[in-house]
């Protein structure tokens, strides 16, 4: 199997590609109805992470709500 | 619990971008000793609206698994902050992931101008704000007590105005009354005081400058019984708020005796 290094989080990270962003959520078994995805510092669309391919260099920031005030 | 009963022509709920909200208290969730804890000072609290913050999953879950899991958003209509942001650009952006991961267009806009004091970036607020009012979100824009910014922001197309009691976490209380009523005397959209205050005489006194509602957080978290604080917070702002809409009676520098003076033995 391939892969593809990206950056996730601001850390560099391999896994496995081609991918989708929806590929990657599982492959880090993170649940994608309380996670956003920001590819590029676009905003991924949660019906769109299974059409979204990532490539080799592409930033990924995932994030989710936490406490605060 | 008892709630007070009051004429119901004066008890109006609080209307904040055509959403009405049962309580005027408003709570965080941040920096509780434990999630428990937090759980339970919210159910105490009465909030109807509390506050959320948008951060990095962390990937080696070496913290918890976000504050969803242990927060119904059907019990809650949660307000996602911009809290931690600089300049106009980063809260703009926080505040898009936030309306992509909740269930909501409301944002508690904060852009923050000093780390000491953690007090508002003005300018940067009003950028913002006028950003996010332009892509649909309703704006409530964390700000300082002044009445100028105030009324900028309340043209910019916020949706509320919260100027606060004192910086966040400081717990100093309300340090300028004058300001803050001045504020909601004349602004139209709703004005929620947050940040500052530290226990619930400083709620009630809030209240009573005749403001829509309050936000807070340390004061509950860092409460040694944050269940026990956050009643009495809730008290205290249905107290201070049936206060100012009782009207309080004038102050007079010399005494008025509330025993008559007339049929006094010669």
């Amino acid at each position: 199997m391939n892969e593809i290094e990206i950056l996730i989080n601001g850390e560099p990270r391999r896994v496995p590609g081609p991918a989708t962003a929806s590929d990657l959520l599982h492959h880090l078994g993170l649940d994608p109805r309380s996670v956003v995805v920001e590819l590029n510092r676009r905003i991924v669309r949660r019906l769109q992470l299974s059409d979204t391919a990532l490539a080799d260099g592409d930033s990924v920031e995932l994030v989710h709500f936490v406490g605060g005030g | 619990m008892t709630t007070v009963q009051t004429d119901p022509t004066t008890n109006t709920p609080l209307t904040i971008g055509g959403r009405s909200f049962s309580s005027r208290l408003m709570v965080g969730t941040g920096k509780y000793r434990t999630n428990d804890d937090m759980v339970r000072a919210l159910e105490a609290s009465g909030a109807e609206i509390v506050t959320v913050a948008v951060r990095r999953v962390d990937l080696d879950r070496t913290r918890d698994q976000g504050i969803l899991y242990h927060l119904s958003p059907e019990q809650y209509f949660l307000l996602a902050n911009t809290a931690g942001c600089y300049t106009a650009d980063e809260a703009v952006r926080y505040a898009r992931l936030a309306r992509e991961a909740g269930f909501n267009e409301f944002v508690k806009l904060e852009v923050i101008g000093d780390r000491e004091t953690l007090l508002p970036d003005t300018e940067g607020l009003l950028v913002a704000a006028r950003e996010l009012v332009a892509e649909g979100f309703k704006v409530l824009a964390y700000t300082n007590d002044d009445l100028v910014t105030a009324l900028r922001l309340e043209d910019a197309g916020c949706a509320a105005v919260m100027p606060l009691a004192s910086p966040i976490g400081s717990g100093l209380g309300l340090l300028n009354p004058y300001g803050i009523r001045t504020i909601k005397r004349r602004l139209s959209v709703p004005v929620i005081v947050d940040a500052g205050v530290g226990t619930a005489s400083d709620a009630c006194l809030t209240m009573e400058q005749g403001v829509d509602g309050m936000l807070m957080n340390t004061a509950l978290a860092e409460a040694r019984d944050p269940v026990a604080m956050a009643t009495a917070m809730r008290l205290a702002v249905e107290a201070g708020h049936l206060a100012f809409l009782a009207g309080r009676m004038p102050r007079r520098e010399v005494a008025m005796p509330s025993t008559p003076s007339a049929g006094m033995l010669e």
